[in-house]
């Protein structure tokens, strides 16, 4: 196998993986989570990439996906922007530098493989799981196909089959977690010739990252994509170029996705412990008006009629009208 | 009544009849399509745009409509509200058929409808929203059809079935209070999720609120709204008190939803004031934000306010439809005109007509359904057998 | 609980579905706790 170091930062076999995992998992954790440790992800570095599609051909052979409607040689697909779809988990886009516009910025998009996912936080059957490997899967077999993953995604990445009568399914780039169990290279990166792309474990890339930034401050702007977007990715950008400019969001934040409804969610038991005691309080007092409107109607009627006999009319016109007083 | 009356209802259901026979046939069609088609062969659903009209208005909408279940049912039996007793009934049926008709579309939209129990007995995704709203929407469906099942028992003559039935009001009504709050207000929860999405004008930590606040006023403007319609249709079914206590249910409804609209445009206005939102409205969005905080809250406010004060029924009743259109408008707003607003234009959704026919059959089994029960069963009147009852 | 949790999706499945648990033993019990308080010796 030739995997150069550039491709595979810190070269650790399937095997290994389950043991790194295994050993670091002392530390407990409360209430900060940063990840499973030594998880893998994969840093795109955009200059370095130069458009040739290939790793779009090698997903669409890895995922045995249908063929596009144009052949992957054809670059002229490239003028337009696209987006991840049911047959193409992922998809390279070109944009222009203004200020070198004869070098234009190609930009490979696909899942980024959050750490907190938001498709996994809003997923009411536990389809999506964020794997020790880093790779965020997707299990058809459970999915009701309500598409909120779709909603709640910040990326614009899970598709749809819409066309599928009996069994629509959400499809999108699995990190190739079946290669990389078995110890290979996701097919995007294998397959890169401009080495564009590398796999390892995310700290190291992180680092790699870093240093690459330190080293050639003018090539890049000072930012990794993903080391902090929605609480982090297991996909990492750098670029020279804003990533505005590359279609990726600058205002996501940094809040993990889980969090966004987390306060929401704590209220449920809130309103299931507390409600039925301010309502049935509510109903009680309710209860208890009523009773004492009742009685008091019953004494002004026995009050009249022991009365009646020394003058009648009176006192039961004055009954009356308390009565009436307290219903209105 | 007099027979002239009786014979423009007949005209009137007779054209009702045509209408609901063309609707149900269209219906039929596209639910043919749509179940051998796939979603692609009847909407305009995209990967950008996952949730169409199938979700802002026969989910979203459906829920907030038959709000007036349990606000009715509330105000009446744990409030102590007496006077507003004969609204309960129709407002339950209401709450009953909105439900069942939600989970109907439901059906349509999801991608495996048969795996709809799937979040509760394969595999329970908690941290999700919509397990939430799923979980409330089941347990209320049964809550309804329980508060609503002595009608359909008085009717069928099962006299110890009813009197069960009727003896846990309180509890279901404490049920049913507690499940609205949380399903009511979580339909607004779905969309915390994507901040990046949603219109920072419409997004907001509030919306949970809003979305409850907003179903207490759908469910008092509803009421108002089909008491209209009862009177002008079923009219001959009522009986005396049912007709002598449904002036002062539109007075006091009109007024508890004047009020709760003032509310809600206060803490409107505070959300704005939260996320600092004041510079978006000098956009665009931000005048279509006014024209929905302005056009059909605050308006509304004041239109019950001045049929209330000067006894104005019309008023009252023509305001209960702004009211309501206005609670659409918000649901539509949030779900898709102020959703992806970050998408160029050309990768916005706008709904198929057959999607908008699916809304409308939809709706037409609920008027169908509507009629066949009140003109059969003790809604609009008291059974005699129980008429000291209540 | 002594599991370790590398996610916070992960702590919250496990705290939410206990949660879940807990409301619907509420609602029952809450029930039945009101029902209690209610038969005691009648006053009236």
């Amino acid at each position: 196998m030739s995997i150069s170091r550039r491709k595979f930062l810190g070269w650790v076999g399937a095997a290994g993986l389950s043991a790194t995992i295994g050993k670091s998992a002392t530390a407990s954790t409360h209430k900060h989570f940063t990840g499973y440790p030594g998880s893998f992800a994969v840093l795109h570095d955009t200059t370095l990439c130069v458009g040739c599609r290939s790793c779009e051909t090698a997903c669409n052979k890895v995922n045995d996906l249908p063929s596009p409607d144009k052949p992957f040689a054809d670059l002229s697909v490239l003028e337009k922007k696209r987006r991840t779809t049911t047959k193409a988990f992922t998809v390279v886009n070109k944009y222009n530098d203004p200020e070198r516009p004869k070098k234009p910025v190609f930009f490979k998009k696909q899942c980024n493989h959050c750490l907190e996912p938001a498709c996994a936080s809003v997923c009411f059957v536990r389809a999506f799981t964020k794997t020790k490997t880093g790779a965020v899967i997707y299990d058809s077999s459970v999915c009701v196909g309500c598409r909120y993953c779709m909603v709640a995604c910040p990326f614009e990445i899970p598709t749809y089959e819409y066309d599928q009568v009996l069994t629509p399914r959400i499809r999108k780039c699995t990190m190739c977690y079946p290669r990389v169990s078995k110890g290979q290279l996701p097919g995007c990166v294998e397959v890169c010739p401009m080495e564009a792309l590398t796999f390892g474990k995310r700290q190291d890339l992180i680092n790699f990252a870093k240093q690459r930034i330190q080293k050639y401050p003018d090539r890049y702007v000072d930012h990794i994509y993903g080391e902090h977007e929605m609480g982090g990715t297991s996909w990492l950008y750098i670029s020279g170029v804003p990533f505005k400019e590359l279609g990726m969001r600058e205002d996501l934040g940094v809040t993990p996705a889980p969090e966004l409804t987390a306060g929401a969610l704590s209220s449920v038991p809130m309103i299931v412990g507390l409600w039925p005691v301010l309502l049935t309080g509510l109903y009680a007092v309710s209860k208890r008006k009523e009773k004492i409107a009742q009685t008091e109607q019953e004494n002004a009627v026995a009050l009249a009629l022991d009365k009646a006999d020394a003058s009648p009319q009176s006192i039961i016109s004055e009954a009356t009208e308390s009565q009436t007083g307290e219903e209105s | 009544m007099t027979e002239e009356t009786i014979a423009e209802n007949k005209s009137f259901f007779n054209l009702f009849n045509i209408c609901a026979g063309i609707v149900v046939v269209i219906g039929l069609y596209i639910t043919y399509l749509r179940f051998t088609g796939g979603l692609a062969a009847v909407t305009n659903l995209s990967d950008n745009n996952p949730w169409g009209i199938w979700i802002s208005f026969d989910l979203l909408c459906g829920v907030a409509l038959a709000a007036g279940g349990y606000v009715t049912s509330a105000a009446v039996y744990l409030f102590g509200m007496k006077k507003y007793h004969s609204a309960v009934r129709p407002a339950v049926l209401t709450g009953f058929l909105g439900y069942s008709l939600v989970v109907l579309a439901l059906q349509y939209d999801v991608g495996r409808p048969w795996r709809l129990p799937y979040p509760l007995v394969v595999q329970q995704g908690t941290t999700s929203v919509l397990f939430e709203v799923g979980l409330c929407v089941a347990i209320y469906l049964t809550v309804l059809f329980v508060e609503f099942s002595p009608a359909a028992l008085e009717w069928l003559g099962l006299k110890k079935a009813r009197n069960l039935a009727v003896k846990l009001t309180i509890l279901l009504t404490i049920f049913g209070v507690v499940l609205s709050t949380m399903h009511q207000s979580s339909l607004g929860s779905l969309f915390l999720i994507a901040p990046s999405k949603l219109h920072p004008l419409w997004y907001s930590p509030y919306i949970p609120i809003y979305f409850f606040v907003t179903s207490i006023i759908a469910g008092l403007s509803m009421v108002i709204f089909e008491s209209t319609l009862s009177h002008r249709f079923f009219a001959y079914k009522m009986d005396e008190t049912h007709l002598k206590e449904a002036n002062g249910i539109t007075l006091g409804f009109g007024k508890a939803a004047a009020y709760v609209l003032a509310g809600y445009f206060a803490i409107k206005v505070m959300g704005i004031s939260a996320g600092n939102n004041w510079h978006y409205l000098k956009t665009g969005y931000g005048t279509w934000y006014l024209v929905e905080l302005i056009g059909f809250v605050a308006l509304p406010a004041l239109l019950y306010a001045i049929g209330v004060r000067e006894k104005n029924l019309i008023l009252i009743k023509w305001t209960s439809v702004l009211a309501i259109l206005g609670i659409i408008l918000n649901r539509f707003n949030v779900c898709l005109v102020a959703f992806n607003w970050q998408l160029p234009s050309s990768e916005r959704y706008f709904p198929h007509w057959m999607e908008i026919g699916i809304s409308v059959f939809i709706v037409m089994i609920g008027l169908i359904l509507y009629r066949f029960i009140a003109t059969r069963m003790p809604i609009l009147y008291a059974h005699p057998d129980y008429k000291d009852a209540h | 609980m002594d599991k370790v949790f590398y996610t916070l999706q992960n702590f919250m499945t496990h705290t939410e579905s206990v949660t879940y648990l807990l409301v619907a033993a509420t609602l029952v019990g809450m029930t039945l706790f009101w029902l209690f308080l209610g038969s005691g010796k009648n006053e009236d």
